[in-house]
């Protein structure tokens, strides 16, 4: 890291919408490199579409996104591709090519990116594979996977170009704990031995707190606090509060609103919702 | 009243959205293959041989099939119609321009939008549903460059080919039915086709069928990249894809066809 004063991400007054509907208002948040920041929220949260923005899949009504100190948002494409190779994204689901290998899938990035023979490329995918244990599934195609070697697998592909950034979509859905316990020491050994800045978009708390230097709590599409581990859980906000402690959401129910709402009728103070 | 109005306004305004949206992913696709090398996005010469054999070597047995039976059904009209006048002989002008100027291209058409056109859709929206699509984004594969330019490049390889093999079987259909009810020979039936087809007919079939691959591609594409809504959503788009493609392929015939006879 020869530029460790800068930061690794550096999101400004981000602002984005759905159709007219907004989705996000008004983001800022930093994240140091080296470091694991930790995205929090519930259902509906907006971190989930905060990702996309932060990988450049959209563009933003307004702000700024700079990662490794360039703003995507203001990026020619092939600015984009290059800044690419930095970054390493594995999605919730996987999202592995079905019609290709395992390895083919790791080596995916590195045919975009490089021009190495086949079989650097053969090693550097097998280098990957041991680090995410599963050496010796190379060759199996995705849906002869389980949920967790499916997730291991699209990490490696995320870790093949040993990029600067790792982002990670709810690394623990869909698996028992013991698996996702697995994918957090994972994340950890990425952070202490590849010096990577990781960012982690999830809503499992245990997860959360045994990875995060920092979370970001994310609720309605607002940040309600960006903290240590520490700072986060003896948070006064009754919000972060009902998230950490499992409380369901106690909305005051306005009873002229229900009725309209039941009814179907004069609903026109409601269309801000 | 008024709601019909602001659906057929919502309609239209769908429509034109997916005619432009159409338009620029054949700008796209035509971009990377012309200018993908130098820009590290290189059409895979690979994947367009392994799409070519999907639409067109695996589509082979099934066009040649149904071009057959409808130069037989052809010559079956064509015989009984002509029959009062005495002109039975004249079947084989009739049969030989239909065949290689309409009804070889229509077939094709129709048979690799219902299988090549509904993969492509199916294949494109799966891949959207799973996040695939956002996968090949950031590891910086154009999905454009990477899905649709192959499949554009092997259906335009294709179909032609398919026509021509079509335009073979379909005369071979009809020349079996006139062996059978006039005793002409097949080989003489062959060469009477030959007397009075010019290249021109031949490529008249061609040329539609080069717009019809272009037209599945499009209308296609437009479908798969709009799936939302999980497995049913692919459903719908996959069906919604074969019933446009087939739909815009006989309306853009018909034009075509307008203008060949007209100008």
């Amino acid at each position: 890291m020869q530029k460790s004063d800068k930061k690794a991400i550096v999101v400004k007054n981000l602002v984005t919408h759905y159709g007219s509907r907004k989705i996000l208002n008004d983001i800022n948040m930093e994240v140091e490199q080296g470091e694991v920041m930790v995205i929090m929220g519930g259902s509906g949260s907006g971190k989930s579409t905060f990702l996309r923005y932060l990988l450049g899949l959209q563009q933003p009504t307004s702000g700024s996104i700079e990662l490794l100190g360039s703003d995507i948002t203001r990026m020619t494409e092939s600015q984009m591709h290059h800044m690419r190779k930095n970054i390493g994204v594995s999605f919730q689901g996987g999202a592995l090519f079905g019609s290709m290998t395992v390895s083919e899938n790791i080596q995916l990035p590195l045919r975009e990116h490089s021009k190495l023979d086949q079989n650097t490329m053969d090693i550097m995918s097998q280098m990957k594979l041991e680090v995410v244990n599963l050496a010796g599934f190379g060759d199996l195609m995705p849906s002869q996977l389980s949920g967790g070697m499916i997730k291991r697998a699209a990490l490696a592909r995320a870790i093949i170009l040993d990029p600067k950034l790792l982002f990670f979509d709810e690394p623990s859905a869909g698996l028992d704990p013991v698996v996702s316990a697995e994918l957090d020491e994972l994340i950890l050994q990425l952070k202490t031995i590849m010096k990577m800045t990781i960012v982690v978009v999830t809503h499992e708390l245990e997860s959360a707190f045994k990875i995060a230097d920092r979370i970001t709590v994310l609720d309605r599409g607002e940040i309600l606090m960006t903290g240590t581990v520490d700072e986060v859980k003896n948070s006064d906000n009754q919000r972060i509060y009902n998230l950490l402690h499992r409380q369901p959401r106690k909305d005051k129910v306005d009873l002229d609103e229900y009725l309209a709402r039941l009814t179907g009728n004069d609903l026109s103070h409601l269309t801000t919702n | 009243m008024r709601q019909s109005i602001e659906k057929l306004g919502r309609l239209t305004v769908n429509a034109v959205e997916e005619l432009g949206y159409g338009f620029m992913v054949l700008y796209e696709s035509l971009y990377w293959l012309l200018l993908g090398k130098f820009n590290q996005q290189t059409v895979s010469m690979r994947e367009i041989a392994v799409q070519a054999m999907q639409i067109g070597i695996m589509a082979l047995p099934i066009v040649s099939a149904l071009c057959f039976s409808v130069g037989m059904m052809l010559a079956m009209q064509g015989l009984e119609t002509l029959k009062p006048y005495g002109a039975q002989a004249q079947v084989v002008t009739g049969i030989a321009l239909s065949v290689t100027r309409e009804f070889a291209a229509l077939i094709t058409g129709i048979i690799v939008a219902g299988r090549s056109g509904s993969a492509l859709a199916a294949r494109i929206g799966t891949m959207k549903e799973s996040q695939e699509i956002d996968a090949l984004q950031v590891i910086g594969v154009d999905p454009v460059r990477y899905l649709v330019a192959p499949a554009l490049v092997a259906m335009m390889i294709a179909m032609p080919i398919l026509t021509l093999f079509g335009n073979v079987t379909g005369m071979l259909g009809a020349a079996l039915f006139t062996n059978f009810e006039l005793s002409m020979p097949v080989a003489v039936y062959f060469d009477r086709s030959f007397e009075v087809l010019v290249i021109g007919d031949v490529l008249q079939g061609v040329y539609k069928s080069l717009v019809f691959a272009l037209l599945i591609v499009i209308v296609s594409v437009i479908n798969g990249f709009q799936v939302s809504g999980g497995a049913e959503g692919v459903g719908l788009a996959t069906t919604r894809s074969v019933v446009m493609s087939i739909s815009v392929i006989v309306v853009a015939d018909m034009i075509f066809t307008f203008f060949l006879t007209q100008l």
